[in-house]
């Protein structure tokens, strides 16, 4: 009967303390996740690409401005176009004040979009978006910096295309991160984000 | 009972114009059998892009289901059928395998965020304002001459052209 008893008090002490540790575990990681502050905090980070001059740039090249980060490449059809697209008319419509932002079509796609292919694609665009590029390498520590998602699709005919997260970063002069411009956001709240973004009042 | 000649000629310029509008409108149109092709349209592409998206309207007006297989477009290599879609933020672009199949009695809209035709390996550039000739075929419809009008590049869906 004792040792029956003992045997209850040493499972009970077992439990207790296995529920102690996942409820610090559980604390420690609810805490971690903070809202999102904590992630948003760490989105962005250094890179070392090529321009589409043809000219090695880091991210150190583009503090000092606000930035905005967009990741496509150029055989896409639709999202980074109407993208790319969006920003040329918010650019032009801002006028000289869009000299003060960085503008940054980084390509998920090196393979087929050297810097000759991303000059090429943006001279359809304004003329004040970069296109970067770089060694596969280069191009995925970027990617992961931004926590930007992207994958090879074959298409049957041999070729491929890209499935690529969407969404524009937005960073501040420092190359902290501030927020996010979601793909097809109305075109009054991109304005309203690029006004605040450069000090200006509202649109 | 008098006629005013200037009268008549104002009636004929005004027949003309209106019968030279409905041209316009009906060569937006397309039928082979039962299936009518409204309004096809793509986009300016740009410098040195290699794809562009075809958008349109079809409706199966029969009473069996058709499948739109294949096409053709002669500045393209190759024409395929795609979906895109958006997985929260990521933007996911799949091939339609099999043909995209048109029920009876339904009308599916091609358009950039969903289903529509991929014209692929582009041979020169698609300039906005320009008519391009181009084919479907569906597996019992057969094949079908349309036009493709050219939007601006990013344009969200055809403009009306009335004129």
């Amino acid at each position: 009967m004792r040792k029956i008893g003992q045997n209850a008090v040493r499972i009970g002490a077992t439990l207790v303390a296995l529920i102690l540790v996942g409820a610090i575990l559980f604390g420690w990681a609810y805490l971690r996740d903070d809202g999102g502050l904590a992630r948003a905090a760490e989105i962005g980070g250094p890179f070392a690409l090529v321009d589409h001059h043809g000219k090695s740039v880091t991210d150190r090249d583009y503090l000092g401005k606000p930035t905005l980060v967009f990741f496509g490449f150029t055989n896409c059809p639709n999202v980074c176009p109407s993208t790319l697209l969006e920003i040329t008319n918010q650019l032009e419509e801002l006028g000289p004040d869009a000299d003060r932002l960085n503008i940054l079509f980084i390509t998920v796609d090196p393979e087929r979009d050297t810097p000759q292919q991303l000059a090429l694609y943006l001279s359809s665009f304004d003329p004040r978006i970069t296109g970067l590029s770089g060694t596969p390498e280069n191009i995925f520590a970027a990617m992961k910096a931004y926590h930007i998602y992207a994958k090879k699709v074959p298409l049957k005919d041999g070729g491929y295309t890209m499935d690529h997260t969407a969404t524009i970063a937005v960073m501040n002069s420092k190359g902290q991160y501030v927020d996010a411009m979601h793909y097809q956001a109305p075109s009054a709240t991109t304005r309203a984000k690029l006004h605040r973004l450069l000090g200006l009042g509202n649109p | 009972m008098y006629i005013n000649t200037f009268r008549l000629y104002r009636f004929a310029m005004s027949a003309a114009i209106l019968s030279n509008m409905s041209v316009v409108a009906l060569a937006q149109q397309f039928k082979a059998n039962s299936i009518v092709i409204e309004q096809p349209w793509t986009r300016a592409t740009p410098g040195g892009a290699k794809v562009a998206g075809g958008y349109m309207t079809i409706t199966n007006t029969g009473s069996e289901p058709d499948r739109l297989i294949g096409g053709v477009l002669p500045q393209a290599g190759r024409f395929e059928l795609h979906e895109m879609k958006m997985d929260g933020n990521v933007m996911q672009m799949r091939e339609v395998l099999g043909g995209l199949e048109i029920k009876p009695g339904q009308k599916v809209q091609l358009n950039p965020s969903g289903y529509h035709v991929m014209f692929t390996g582009l041979r020169e550039p698609l300039k906005q304002g320009d008519t391009l000739k181009g084919q479907l075929r569906f597996e019992k419809a057969g094949s079908v001459d349309i036009e493709y009008r050219v939007e601006g590049i990013g344009a969200q869906g055809p403009q009306q052209h009335s004129h």
